[in-house]
């Protein structure tokens, strides 16, 4: 199914959001989510099953002021 | 030392990680300045965010995440929720903002996300303007500490409106205040600190400075100083003379 993963559109199979984010190299990285804009705690992504054109946001701690 | 939301930091410095020449520079900084709280971000996951959150772990400080960027009160919100699952703490350094070019906070938004942060469980710790009606109704939200901009973020021209700052020190006496942006020389920092402020947080002026480390000790230095002038209590400025060296006893030489 095509989802757009950090604002590229991506091919991937899922079902879950955890499956997607190992087929997306992402499983072992210590990563936030948010998903169609909403937040997606690290717990809830095995069980949540991703749809055509849902928006997967990816995030991790970076520099800031 | 400032109190936020019953934690006790151990420095009124709060120091950016961001716009530095590299890591350890960053690191050198912060060493230097023994800054109390580190700010950061969240951001897309290119691939250096784990090597960041080593880094950032490795300072040794409490660390605020920021909703820097954010529009909405909806990005906004769903920024902090990342951000405490992330970095695991309930702080959160709120920022939205409505004008690209002063980056000037869009208090109608600020106001109503730190209100459904709070009732949320956050520690808000708003970026605003020193209003005072802004700032009351940020505290009636739930927010127990606030931060006014001294100057637009990244611009370095200081304390813009020191009356305004000072008035907000004044009506709201028992309330953690930070000055937060603009700051752009170790002199801006002390006189935010002689108005009686709490904490000072800035970035660019260190992260950008020809010797980042250097500057960080200068602010660090600057602030310390104002602190301790803030406490001994200053002369009030007057406009004639008045001589220090006493008149009585003066030999009558002519």
């Amino acid at each position: 199914m095509k989802i757009t993963l950090n604002g590229e559109m991506r091919d991937l199979t899922g079902p879950t959001v955890q499956d997607a984010l190992v087929q997306a190299g992402l499983g072992a990285a210590k990563v936030a989510t948010a998903l169609n804009g909403a937040f997606l705690p690290a717990a809830a992504r095995a069980e949540t099953t991703l749809k055509d054109g849902d928006a997967l946001e990816v995030v991790a701690p970076m520099q800031g002021g | 030392m400032p109190v936020f939301y019953g934690t006790a930091v151990e420095s009124p410095l709060m120091l950016g990680t961001a716009q530095y020449p590299s890591p350890a520079i960053m690191a050198q900084a912060f060493r230097a300045s023994r800054a109390g709280i580190a700010t950061v971000s969240l951001r897309r996951e290119g691939g250096a965010g784990q090597d960041f959150h080593n880094l950032i772990k490795d300072l040794g400080v409490p660390v605020l995440p920021n909703t820097a960027g954010c529009h909405s009160v909806r990005e906004a919100v769903t920024t902090a929720q990342m951000a405490r699952e992330l970095f695991e703490t309930p702080w959160i350094k709120l920022e939205v903002i409505r004008d690209d070019d002063t980056l000037c906070p869009d208090v109608i938004a600020l106001v109503e996300a730190a209100r459904l942060l709070s009732d949320d469980g956050f520690q808000v710790f708003p970026y605003c303007t020193e209003d005072l009606s802004v700032c009351g109704r940020l505290l009636d939200a739930g927010c127990q500490v606030l931060m006014p901009w001294g100057a637009p973020i990244g611009s370095g021209r200081g304390l813009n409106n020191p009356y305004g700052l000072r008035s907000l020190r004044a009506h709201f006496p028992d309330v953690p205040l930070v000055v937060d942006a603009g700051i752009g020389l170790p002199s801006h920092a002390a006189q935010a600190m002689e108005l009686g402020y709490d904490a000072v947080l800035l970035n660019t002026a260190v992260a950008k400075a020809g010797d980042p480390v250097a500057m960080a000790r200068a602010m660090a230095l600057a602030i310390e100083a104002g602190q301790l002038a803030r406490r001994a209590g200053a002369i009030e400025p007057r406009d004639m003379a008045a001589p220090s060296t006493p008149l009585f006893g003066m030999a009558v030489l002519g």
